[in-house]
């Protein structure tokens, strides 16, 4: 029993911040939003050159092979950076779908930095990133199918997030049927289990980030002649919002370990880990709204940013009331006995 | 990070399961709040848990401990709540003077304190709040005067946990009579049964006598009975230990059983439960388990090296509150029924009433959120 990050774990998602630090800093984001835009190519050229759409997948299909734990850090701090591009989705939930699919070759093209990929679920069912896609992965009841985009229709919709570039997909000629029946059906839960985990670590990051900001807001903004941040009332809700974050921490990380689709002990984990950072990421969006005043309604701060992003993750890949009967049918079936806080049923991944 | 039971560990776990199921006494013994045959009963069971050297895993063994680590701490509470084995009366004892004792205690104080502690001869009441001292516990006034080899203690405390039937406490007390605030405070043991001592019972908001004021008038102690150098106790107090009292003052195995119960209960009700209902029954359940993987997060990094500081504040806002919301699902499932104070409702209705307390003792949860605004967010003081 060890519940504490790998050294390397700790260096791969420092360096990943850093990298964001420089290339995904708010002046960037308002930049691309200005150009009317939500993907930028230089970024994820670079996200690219690090591996990171390939962080999950094993050696011997060109990943780096981390396992969950030692992603979740770095998906909290693409959260934590609002980063536009897919990078999360398509190396937790894409990626390792298509290679469980046996579509290879598409992969290695993705790691490669030639193509991306998006990806359509029934509890996703809007193409996030999709117009620069070469292909869509279509996620259905028990089917799972690869659609190239040449021949695809796309039909634009527009998310509250500015950075979410939506469309619905209707596959066209030349679409391949990559699975289907049970082998789908398993593969579906997986994806919804990667989905929701990917969907989890990102609100920590989100959570945290919006802390950040009403904290360095409340140690400069005076009213009264001090600094409101000395206010007791300000204080409480910003300490709330902390422990928010810092017990859905723990959540998030047990679940990352898990193999998701192992059982219903992990279906409730994961579960559990998406609506802990749900409910931490949006207390911590709706505190900093609240101890920013009036400029947490405006467009100018980065909080509704945060906000949106929180709201678009909180109800994809699972709403609340689906995750909590999930977790229901697992724990008031199992009862869970003493030795029960970590699932056997999953290899640790 | 391996987040699966070495097979040590499960053995571990295994032998205390094994001991629990026998020796748990079969019916709940007495409140120990309630008499002082319950008090007894309770003073047995440490007695009983010392013999099988149980009462502290984490104690060395000179001192009745097996000087385990802290995940088997974690696996040895589990294990304990899961068997329905009593609540432990010396907890001031054990879980917040014990691990101060280790650290700042001299030879000769630990050889004289510790082991009476661990096989339960002495039971500790703890003696920090007076009527105008509670969260700003720095205004104590009652005093320690020193007297040659002895101090002379004056002064009234109250709301001391298990002061009625306890045999010892221990308190802050002002050795420097021209001292202010956290300045001029030592930590003195006292036996509660000495001349000038008088112990006044509370009742509580159950109706029993969880704790007492106690009156000190010129009650002599030897000097030896001060923990620590003289002028030095609210540094002792506040700074010692303070990762094993984040840790220990409520361990997460305590409400890991509860939401079983209470997981339990709603089963037992089955499809007509309401879906609001369940949903408060699953969420209590699931922050039951979200504290128990914080430990166990805070537990690994303490084994390797780190500390904690102001943690110990963001998880006693977390357990104080869920416990409540716990607790009260509970009531809920019950219906009409839950005001009933006799059988399985009781025990809730009990479990409700006390953990109402949770957000109030160790330091009220308004000041546990100024420690964590100011010590982990970088918040200016007010």
């Amino acid at each position: 029993m060890d519940f504490t990050l790998s050294e390397e774990a700790r260096a791969m998602a420092t360096a990943v911040a850093d990298l964001l630090a420089d290339h995904c800093p708010s002046k960037a984001l308002r930049a691309l939003l200005a150009r009317g835009e939500s993907f930028d190519a230089g970024r994820w050229a670079r996200l690219v050159a690090m591996g990171l759409p390939g962080a999950l997948l094993p050696e011997a299909v060109g990943g780096l092979g981390l396992a969950g734990t030692a992603f979740a850090p770095i998906a909290e701090a693409c959260g934590a950076a609002l980063l536009p591009e897919p990078l999360v989705e398509t190396a937790w939930v894409t990626l390792p779908l298509l290679v469980e699919a046996g579509a290879g070759e598409f992969v290695a093209r993705v790691l490669a930095g030639e193509a991306t990929v998006a990806i359509v679920h029934p509890l996703a069912p809007l193409a996030l990133a999709a117009r620069q896609a070469a292909a869509i992965v279509l996620v259905e009841e028990d089917r799972i199918l690869l659609a190239p985009a040449a021949t695809a229709r796309l039909t634009p919709r527009r998310s509250i997030d500015p950075f979410r570039d939506l469309a619905l997909v209707a596959a066209g000629a030349g679409t391949a049927t990559l699975a289907a029946g049970a082998a789908a059906r398993a593969m579906a839960g997986r994806a919804a289990a990667r989905g929701a985990l990917a969907a989890a670590a990102q609100m920590l990051g989100l959570g945290r980030r919006a802390l950040d900001l009403a904290v360095a807001f409340a140690r400069t903004r005076e009213q009264f002649g001090r600094p409101i941040g000395s206010y007791q009332a300000v204080k409480h809700h910003l300490a709330s919002a902390a422990v928010a974050i810092e017990l859905a921490r723990p959540v998030v990380h047990a679940a990352a370990a898990l193999a998701p689709g192992a059982g219903p002990a992990t279906a409730a984990r994961i579960a559990h880990a998406k609506l802990a950072a749900g409910r931490a990421a949006e207390g911590a969006a709706r505190a900093a709204i609240q101890v920013h005043g009036a400029m947490g309604h405006s467009w100018e701060v980065d909080v509704h940013l945060i906000l949106k992003r929180t709201l678009a993750l909180a109800t994809t890949w699972g709403t609340a009331a689906d995750l909590r009967a999930t977790a229901a049918a697992h724990l008031l079936a199992a009862l869970p006995g003493p030795a029960a806080l970590f699932p056997e049923e999953s290899a640790d991944g | 990070m391996r987040l699966s039971y070495s097979p040590e560990q499960r053995a571990f776990r295994a032998e205390v399961r094994a001991w629990m199921a026998a020796h748990v006494p079969a019916a709940p013994l007495p409140s120990f709040d309630a008499s002082r045959a319950g008090f007894e009963a309770h003073r047995a069971w440490e007695r009983t848990l010392s013999e099988g050297r149980w009462g502290m895993v984490t104690w060395p063994e000179a001192y009745g401990g097996r000087g385990l680590d802290l995940i088997r701490w974690l696996i040895f509470e589990e294990e304990y709540w899961a068997a329905g084995a009593p609540s432990r009366v010396n907890q001031n004892g054990i879980f917040l003077l014990g691990p101060t004792l280790m650290e700042h205690g001299s030879a000769a104080q630990k050889a004289r304190f510790l082991p009476a502690m661990a096989r339960g001869e002495e039971i500790w009441a703890q003696a920090w709040s007076e009527p105008q001292a509670g969260s700003d516990l720095a205004a104590v006034r009652a005093r320690a005067v020193r007297d040659g080899e002895d101090y002379r203690l004056s002064g009234h405390k109250i709301w001391s946990s298990r002061a009625v039937f306890a045999d010892w406490a221990f308190g802050l007390f002002r050795s420097d009579a021209t001292s202010e605030r956290h300045h001029g405070l030592s930590l003195v043991l006292f036996p509660l049964d000495l001349p000038g001592v008088t112990r006044r019972p509370i009742r509580q908001i159950d109706g029993e006598t969880g704790f007492a004021e106690i009156v000190l008038e010129d009650v002599r102690v030897p000097a030896f009975n001060r923990l620590g150098a003289e002028g030095e106790g609210w540094r002792i107090c506040m700074a010692t230990a303070g990762f094993e009292r984040g840790l220990m003052l409520r361990s997460p195995a305590r409400f890991q059983a509860a939401a079983r119960r209470l997981l339990a209960l709603c089963a037992r009700q089955g499809a007509g439960v309401a879906a609001a209902t369940r949903d408060a029954v699953v969420e209590a359940a699931m922050d039951a388990e979200a504290y128990a993987l914080a430990i166990y997060a805070a537990a690994s990094r303490l084994q390797a090296g780190g500390r904690i500081g102001a943690e110990a504040s963001l998880t006693k806002i977390f357990w104080s509150e869920m416990d409540i919301r716990l607790r009260r699902a509970a009531l809920d499932l019950l219906g009409p029924l839950a005001e009933l104070d006799e059988g399985e409702g009781a025990d809730w209705l009990d479990g409700w009433l006390f953990a109402l307390a949770g957000p109030v003792y160790a330091g009220t949860n308004e000041i546990q959120r100024n420690i964590v605004a100011e010590r982990m967010l970088g918040l200016p003081k007010g």
